[in-house]
């Protein structure tokens, strides 16, 4: 009596939740601009339907065997029904075989889609370099090549594979675009590395995704994606239009601030992100390298 | 050290420190525990129950005792973590595009941050201790645990490191780093203030009590089994404690020695997690995920336990596949040191390392979908008693598998690049922690509590109770499930896109459900308590269950069992029951019982006082009380009455009166 709306409106619930969870799914991420997002909406796609072939079987046997062994119903009962060999080895070997197919599934994807692995041929043409620099709490992006850098803006050309360098001046943060790729850790002292590239024009944005203090919620940059001729125009609006990041524009730049506008630089110092990375902007300071060599000679 | 000036008396405690005086939500909060605190402090006052609760329960080594206490600890405290997720939902729903809510940064974070804390660290480990605590030395046919002093020190430095997290509410704050406590958040240059203290204090005190509880449990599982209880002849919940508990020895020397080197760091001006000086914060996020994916099982197993014993007593039948259910909990055990790094797939560890932790996480899997099936199976040609406690067990079997579908998914590092640090993941681990958890707590409490009263609990506010939660999990959590997959991350104190405000509007909803599963619950316990007498029941058997601890009255007396039970079967009471074995009811013995001593609420009390003079640097108060820890440790080791004999004429008394019960 009790069980009938238990099992109905859980069987109902579950598979609905599926449902509305697949639903989700195509909503956010069904048509990313990076070629990444979009491998990997794939790889969640297919995964999830590898588990819906096991989970969806478990569900209705639950409510099946709930409905048909309850007490006064017309199941029989057989206390003494307590184990059978086939029946272990087919529950052992059933979530066996699918973790199987979706271990080979991980190998081979979590290979290919390796941050830190270029996507085009060796022979391609160089990609777009980005700096990244996650300040507290604001975004940071220096285009070595093109000699500037903006603030919580990033523009990126169409169809260029664009490899990110990134690191943090203080805090941990993840660069996540969701349209561009999966995110990566900005990590002080330590620089991490993504390949993506986007294949159609888009505006969207991107954000930290890893809580680094107050000003977290606010750490949201434009992402820019530009054709060939509007991102040429985008440079050189930058170059025309930048202030020069020095020192000292720099230092107020690292100063904790929340909500931060857009900022271009023109007149970038080169060696910059690598002395963030090192820890030895300031002068007088000694870069991590240095003091290794210094440590094990 | 941070650089606030430091009173040689009062440390860097000043009148700003007591924060609530300042904030609207925090006075009334203050208000309301003056207030109730009071009542109850006046009532115990006004009946005279200051001395029976010291000399019965404070006291006390009886683990029955210490097992309820850690359960109230338990529910005090799940009333507070709620609270504090209330408060959340609120601020998601509210802080849309212009409005700010009604949180600013530095007290969101701080909730989110002790949300976190006490939900895992003292609603669901003291819950888990106290079921363990309760029901493991009945199941096994022993009289008390194998250290009795040290399950009272465990309980109370428990209880202390609560107390010190509560203080925080009121006097300074709390941290803002998150439920771990993660640097460099909580480095000294970003947080000088007294949060992290709070934090790092209060969990290395609880800390040592949940160490020593495990060592504990596991001594007593190996040694103190009646006789004929082989290892494998021991009741499934038994068996998950153990493993629960090896696993809790061996990850929390993890998290003190974490905590301990980031106190260091706070304290001393050590660099093992800052950014400079060859520190390395990822370091520490190393080593508490090395503790703390493991605790998820040791959280998990003892309830796995639990579901066992309920579907095989409520489907009247022999759990099936005993032995694979065993070896499935020995596999996880050992699994789950094997999977920390997919908490940080995202930090740019190489693709090897990745897949082989991805592909270790999936693994775990393949035995946990055994026991779902295992289960599944103990159903099938059951007999099935949709009892409340078998209801939140199909609800569990519902909603887990869910959740565990979203794990695994998680654990495919591809997908977990877009889906880290999402709501998608926050969502996850509440379908775990709150379908598979919580749900088994409540199908354990239900299943054990009139063993441990005498009488059972409402039916009808019980399932309140039960389509509060579960109903209340499903609208509260699909919606987050949703937005996450939307790419909304956790943590976020505020939102601009409009679009998704829906989502946490019925997110709120749910939680308001929720809220209507913990009021029934309160009500249950009332109205239960209320009409004890005719929900009371006389058989000590109430469910015609199958293990040990159904054998006894209830409640059972203080030495458990007059004579040591015999174990011929897996299922030892059910076997008795079928073969018409009679407990004699003459020819008593002695019974050696450890005596009761307050040396616990003592070292405990001592603890906090040493804990919060450390967190606000009063330098000689810390330096007084570590010094006085240590002379009433020295003094108890003198303390040569710990034991006495309870004479056979006083267990014949019991006898007969449990019987006249019956």
């Amino acid at each position: 009596m009790l069980l009938q709306p238990i099992s109905r409106r859980f069987g109902i619930l579950a598979l609905s939740t599926a449902l509305v969870l697949l639903a989700g799914c195509e909503r956010a991420v069904l048509d990313p601009a990076g070629d990444i997002a979009r491998q990997q909406r794939d790889i969640i796609m297919i995964s999830t339907g590898l588990m819906l072939l096991i989970i969806v079987p478990v569900i209705i046997l639950i409510v099946l065997f709930a409905w048909r062994y309850r007490k006064g119903g017309k199941g029989t009962y057989d206390p003494q029904f307590d184990h059978s060999t086939t029946l272990e080895l087919a529950i052992w070997s059933a979530p066996l075989l699918i973790i199987i197919a979706l271990g080979a599934l991980t190998w081979s994807s979590t290979h290919l889609l390796d941050p830190f692995r270029p996507l085009a041929a060796k022979d391609a043409p160089k990609p777009l370099v980005v700096q990244v620099v996650s300040l507290d709490w604001k975004w940071l992006f220096i285009y070595p090549e093109e000699g500037i850098a903006t603030v919580n803006e990033l523009a990126l050309p169409v169809d260029r594979e664009v490899r990110f360098d990134l690191t943090s001046t203080n805090m941990m943060n993840t660069f996540y675009a969701p349209t561009l790729a999966g995110m990566i850790y900005t990590m002080p002292g330590m620089r991490s590395q993504l390949h993506a590239v986007l294949r159609r024009p888009v505006e969207d944005e991107g954000y930290s995704a890893n809580y680094s203090g107050p000003g977290f919620s606010y750490m949201r940059f434009r992402l820019r994606g530009l054709d060939a001729a509007g991102y040429r125009q985008w440079v050189d609006e930058a170059r025309t239009s930048g202030r020069p990041l020095a020192l000292d524009s720099y230092r107020e730049l690292v100063k904790p601030s929340e909500r931060v506008p857009v900022m271009r630089f023109a007149g970038i110092d080169r060696d910059l992100f690598r002395r963030i990375v090192e820890r030895c902007v300031e002068p007088g300071t000694t870069c991590m390298s240095e003091q290794m060599r210094h440590d094990h000679p | 050290m941070s650089d606030t000036p430091v009173h040689p008396l009062l440390g860097r405690f000043t009148w700003d420190s007591l924060a609530f005086l300042h904030e609207p939500i925090l006075l009334w909060t203050f208000i309301g525990v003056v207030v109730l605190g009071g009542a109850v402090v006046g009532a115990v006052t006004y009946f005279r129950l200051w001395g029976y609760l010291w000399r019965e329960w404070f006291t006390s080594v009886d683990h029955k005792k210490i097992g309820i206490m850690y359960m109230i600890l338990g529910i005090v405290m799940l009333l507070r973590g709620f609270a504090d997720a209330v408060m959340m939902r609120i601020q998601q729903v509210w802080a849309f595009g212009p409005s700010e809510g009604y949180l600013n940064a530095h007290h969101y974070d701080q909730i989110f941050s002790a949300h976190g804390t006490i939900m895992i660290f003292f609603v669901a480990i003291p819950l888990i201790v106290g079921l363990v605590n309760y029901v493991m030395p009945l199941q096994i046919g022993a009289r008390d645990v194998a250290f009795p002093f040290l399950n009272s020190l465990s309980l109370w430095l428990t209880v202390a490191g609560a107390l010190i997290v509560m203080v925080s509410l009121f006097v300074g704050e709390f941290s803002r780093a998150g439920w771990l406590n993660y640097v460099p958040v909580a480095n000294i240059e970003n947080s000088p203030d007294t949060g992290p203290d709070y934090y790092l204090w209060a969990l290395q005190i609880a800390g040592i009590g949940t160490t020593l509880s495990a060592i504990n449990m596991v001594t007593t599982i190996i040694k103190m089994r009646a006789p004929g209880m082989t290892l494998m002849k021991m009741p499934v919940f038994t068996w998950t404690a153990l493993c629960s508990n090896v696993l809790a020895i061996a990850i929390f020397p993890t998290l003190t020695i974490a905590f301990a080197l980031l106190l260091l760091d706070r304290y001393v001006g050590t660099q093992f997690f800052t950014n400079d000086l060859g520190g390395s914060p990822m370091m520490y996020w190393n080593l508490v995920w090395l503790w703390g994916h493991p605790e998820v099982y040791v959280l998990v197993l003892p309830v796995f336990g639990i579901y066992s014993e309920v579907t095989s007593t409520f489907c009247g039948k022999r759990l099936f596949g005993y032995s694979s259910m065993v070896y499935a909990t020995v596999v996880i055990t050992i699994l789950s040191y094997l999977v920390w790094l997919h908490h940080f797939f995202t930090m740019g560890s190489g693709a090897s390392v990745n897949s082989f932790f991805g592909i270790a996480t999936m693994v775990i899997s393949i035995p946990t979908g055994a026991k779902i099936f295992n289960w599944l199976f103990t159903m099938y040609r059951g007999q099935i008693r949709f009892e409340l406690p078998m209801m939140w067990t199909v609800a569990f079997m519902l909603t887990f598998v869910v959740g565990g579908m979203t794990g695994v998914l998680l654990a495919v590092p591809p997908a977990d690049f877009v889906l880290h640090n999402s709501l998608f993941l926050v969502a996850h681990f509440h379908n775990v922690i709150i379908g598979g958890v919580v749900f088994g707590l409540f199908a354990g409490m239900y299943y054990w509590f009139p063993k441990a009263f005498g009488f059972r609990l409402d039916p009808f506010w019980g399932k309140v109770t039960f389509w509060g939660w579960v109903v209340g999990y499903w609208v509260a959590w699909t919606p987050i499930y949703i937005v996450g997959l939307m790419g909304t991350t956790r943590r976020v104190r505020h939102f601009d896109d409009p679009t998704l405000q829906i989502w946490f509007l019925i997110a709120a909803v749910g939680v308001a459900i929720i809220a209507v599963g913990i009021l029934g619950f309160v009500m249950q316990i009332y109205v239960s308590i209320r009409n004890r007498r005719a929900l009371r029941d006389a058989t000590g058997d109430p469910w015609d269950g199958r293990t040990l601890e159904w054998s006894t009255p209830s409640p059972p007396p203080f030495y458990n069992f007059a004579f040591s039970p015999i174990v011929h079967d897996n299922d030892a009471w059910y076997d008795m029951k079928e073969r018409g074995v009679k407990p004699p009811t003459s020819g008593y013995r002695p019974i050696h019982m450890p005596r009761n001593t307050g040396a616990g609420v003592i070292l405990s009390a001592l603890a906090i006082v040493f804990g919060l003079a450390m967190t606000w640097y009063v330098w000689w108060l810390a330096i007084v009380s570590f010094a006085a820890i240590f002379v009433v440790a020295i003094a108890h080791t003198f303390n040569y009455h710990r034991d006495y004999h309870v004479t056979p004429e006083e267990v014949a008394r019991t006898e007969a009166e449990a019987g006249a019960g019956a």
